[in-house]
């Protein structure tokens, strides 16, 4: 490297009076001044300075920052974008949810009506056919009712009929002779009661 | 080369001309120094550049490191000086780089470190004072001056404080230079030292090279200390910048 050679060359002699005391020495100051206070090379070092960082500040300023701004704007539009895209995706899929369970509030409303009339028609049904066979059932009971009602009464009739008969023959058997046929039947009658 | 010159800790900051110029009676010439302050800007730039040529969206391991430089940066100025900062961010994020690319340089052996020279710190610390100062005037006018006058500070201490505060003002480009400055110059130093005692103590046979380990672990230590402090001071030197050009813009305390 040309760096270290220089040293070697320009640092020779002080190189040699280094050797006297056990390696590590520090130039003396009469020889050299200590590099970085050295005012001879100030000039340079300010001239090259301005130079160098002149332009590295002009490149970064027109070239690196504007171009690493807007790597960085880039990106950071494209997140939110996706961020902004993933949150319409979500109120969509929200909506589609909130859709669904109305639909799905809609048919188990549905589906209770249509049960709920199913049932009060069966028992509408029920009902009337209930209410039919009651009454036919209580018409052939007042039939049966009446048909006894009307034969105890014949029955009742004939009783009497056949008590004023026997007692006719009664009466005749032991009185001997007609009795009245309407005394008999009065008697007959006060006797039954 | 001389085993004398290995040991000597001064030498590693030594400027000679490769190419003399003389201009109105300076010495300008390009020197070891000058080759390194072109070698800092076009590694920095060439980095800079190539690693975002892809702009990819998705950004790459060096890609990554450069944005993880520009949002540093670019967060510590708006921390510290605010939105309107933001118009100084090419010149902060310049100092960094070029601080800490001429930083991470000097760390090789052989290679010159710019910035272990008092004139190299100072110019840019004085770049610094210099834009608070003409930003800070040019924005202000004497309002700028209220930055010595710190409000609700009683009349009969006002001299006194206005004269700390000046003297604390004109000291910043000191203590900007100075710790950079002595921060590189006496790592570089005192790692060449101790190599120097690993080149020495080998010197003296089986015992001195079993002796000179210990030298030889001081000096990989003091490398990775030398690689914090390296980055560490390119961030202080930005940090500071921030806050001195927050003085700029807004001078009332």
């Amino acid at each position: 490297m040309f760096v270290t050679s220089a040293y070697a060359q320009e640092t020779a002699p002080a190189a040699a009076e280094g050797d006297t005391h056990a390696g590590t020495a520090v130039p003396a100051a009469e020889h050299e001044a200590f590099p970085p206070f050295d005012a001879k090379t100030f000039p340079s070092q300010i001239l090259w300075l301005v130079i160098t960082f002149g332009l590295f500040y002009l490149f970064l300023k027109r070239v690196v920052m504007p171009r690493l701004g807007s790597i960085i704007d880039v990106r950071n539009d494209r997140i939110t974008q996706d961020l902004d895209h993933a949150a319409r995706l979500k109120d969509e899929a929200d909506a589609a949810v909130a859709a669904y369970e109305q639909e799905l509030a809609e048919a188990k409303a549905n589906a209770n009506k249509i049960g709920q009339q199913a049932s009060d028609a069966a028992k509408a049904d029920a009902e009337s056919t209930r209410k039919k066979l009651e009454a036919e059932l209580e018409k052939k009971l007042g039939e049966a009712e009446a048909s006894i009602a009307s034969i105890k009464a014949k029955a009742m009739k004939e009783v009497g009929t056949i008590a004023e008969d026997t007692t006719s023959a009664i009466v005749e058997a032991l009185v001997g002779g007609k009795a009245d046929k309407t005394e008999i039947a009065a008697a007959v009658k006060s006797a039954s009661r | 080369m001389a085993a004398a010159d290995k040991v000597d800790p001064i030498h590693q900051f030594q400027i000679h001309p490769i190419i003399p110029l003389h201009i109105g009676g300076y010495d300008v010439s390009f020197t070891n120094s000058s080759l390194f302050m072109v070698v800092t800007i076009v590694l920095a730039s060439a980095f800079l550049y190539m690693s975002t040529a892809s702009r990819a969206l998705i950004p790459g391991r060096l890609q990554s490191v450069s944005e993880m430089a520009y949002e540093f940066v670019g967060n510590m100025l708006r921390d510290a000086a605010g939105k309107q900062g933001m118009q100084f961010f090419p010149l902060v994020f310049s100092l960094f780089m070029f601080v800490l690319v001429a930083n991470l340089i000097g760390l090789f052996p052989y290679f010159f470190t710019v910035t272990s020279h008092i004139i190299v710190t100072f110019t840019l610390a004085i770049l610094v004072i210099g834009t608070v100062i003409v930003y800070g005037f040019a924005k202000h006018g004497f309002g700028f001056l209220k930055l010595f006058v710190p409000h609700g500070v009683p009349g009969y201490l006002l001299p006194l404080v206005v004269a700390i505060e000046v003297i604390s003002f004109v000291s910043r480009p000191v203590s900007l230079s100075v710790r950079l400055f002595a921060n590189m110059l006496a790592g570089h130093i005192t790692l060449k030292v101790f190599s120097g005692f690993v080149v020495s103590l080998s010197a003296f046979g089986a015992l001195g090279i079993a002796g000179s380990v210990l030298p030889l672990a001081m000096a990989v230590a003091l490398s990775a200390l030398e690689l914090l402090v390296a980055f560490l001071q390119a961030y202080v030197f930005a940090v500071l910048t921030c806050m001195y050009l927050n003085d700029a813009l807004h001078p009332s305390h």
